[in-house]
């Protein structure tokens, strides 16, 4: 199973930054599980789809040629959690892109349920450092073969959205 | 062009950044991996930051070069390494401090090599070029 952590892009600047968002349903079966009665998204599930956008950013830098993996959390701060209805939206942008990686910082923030404008409001209730290596490039001593298995499965459904959130964005 | 100590502070602002440690642990002879826990990809982020914070190009393998002797037993011989190895770690690595490496070249003992005080120099003989 490859979960996914975020439902679209609304925005997308290739090699520069890219917005997602992602709606928290209570009948995610994580509320559930994570603390019974109590329904908060878990920390980590919110840092995955801000690196999920990243590393889409940062695949699609180069076509999605790289294997692009999540090397490093540089940094990660907490202000609040996130809770059922809400709506997450995540913003990343591009620090730094070499042939070997790439880094990206990013913040979420959480809009109440209803809103429409998919445009940050308020304190970000999260912000992370994330460094992403292409794994061929940066292991040469390894060979990890043809087949890009990073941007696959699922995944490709998503680029293949945010390819057309690109394109409307740059007309 | 910077001062030394101002090179130097801005490398220790940048390892504390990087490798999430305080800034009491750095130190000018503190080596990177034994000292401050760095791992390979760390090595990655650390050229990544310098070059924002100083508007250079560090071309690959130039700073913390991955396989100087590539096995060849001319550079290594019996864990050690020669001193033809010895030679080429000067040119290869001319900002390195070899003096203490020198007197028992384990090739164990390399990564050691990577201090604190050897990324200040890197960065004061690439600014000064």
């Amino acid at each position: 199973m490859r979960w996914i952590w975020i439902d679209r892009f609304v925005k997308f600047e290739r090699q520069k930054s890219a917005r997602a968002v992602k709606n928290l349903s209570l009948a995610e079966d994580y509320f559930e599980q994570h603390l019974p009665g109590y329904p908060i998204m878990p920390a980590c599930f919110i840092l995955e789809g801000l690196a999920q956008t990243g590393g889409i950013l940062v695949g699609e830098a180069n076509d999605f040629k790289e294997k692009v993996v999540l090397a490093k959390i540089t940094s990660a701060r907490f202000a609040r959690e996130a809770v059922a209805g809400e709506t997450l939206i995540y913003d990343v942008e591009m620090v730094t892109y070499r042939p070997e990686g790439a880094s990206i910082v990013g913040k979420v923030f959480a809009l109440p349920s209803g809103t429409v404008a998919m445009e940050p409001v308020g304190a970000p209730i999260a912000e992370a450092e994330i460094f992403f290596a292409h794994l061929d490039q940066a292991r040469s001593q390894q060979l990890f073969g043809d087949h890009n298995f990073v941007f696959s499965g699922e995944l490709k459904h998503l680029l293949g959205l945010a390819k057309v959130v690109a394109q409307s964005t740059d007309r | 062009m910077p001062s030394q100590e101002e090179i130097y502070q801005k490398v220790s602002a940048t390892l504390v950044e990087a490798l999430n440690v305080e800034q009491e642990e750095i130190s000018p002879t503190a080596t990177l991996q034994g000292d401050l826990g760095a791992e390979s990809i760390d090595f990655l982020d650390i050229v990544f930051r310098l070059e924002r914070e100083f508007a250079i190009k560090i071309p690959r393998n130039e700073l913390f070069p991955e396989s100087i002797f590539q096995g060849d037993p001319d550079f290594v011989l019996n864990g050690k390494v020669t001193q033809k190895g010895l030679d080429e770690l000067r040119e290869k690595m001319p900002f390195a401090d070899l003096s203490k490496f020198e007197q028992n070249p384990e090739l164990t003992a390399l990564s050691d090599l990577f201090t604190v005080q050897m990324i200040a120099k890197y960065i004061q003989r690439k600014l000064s070029a």
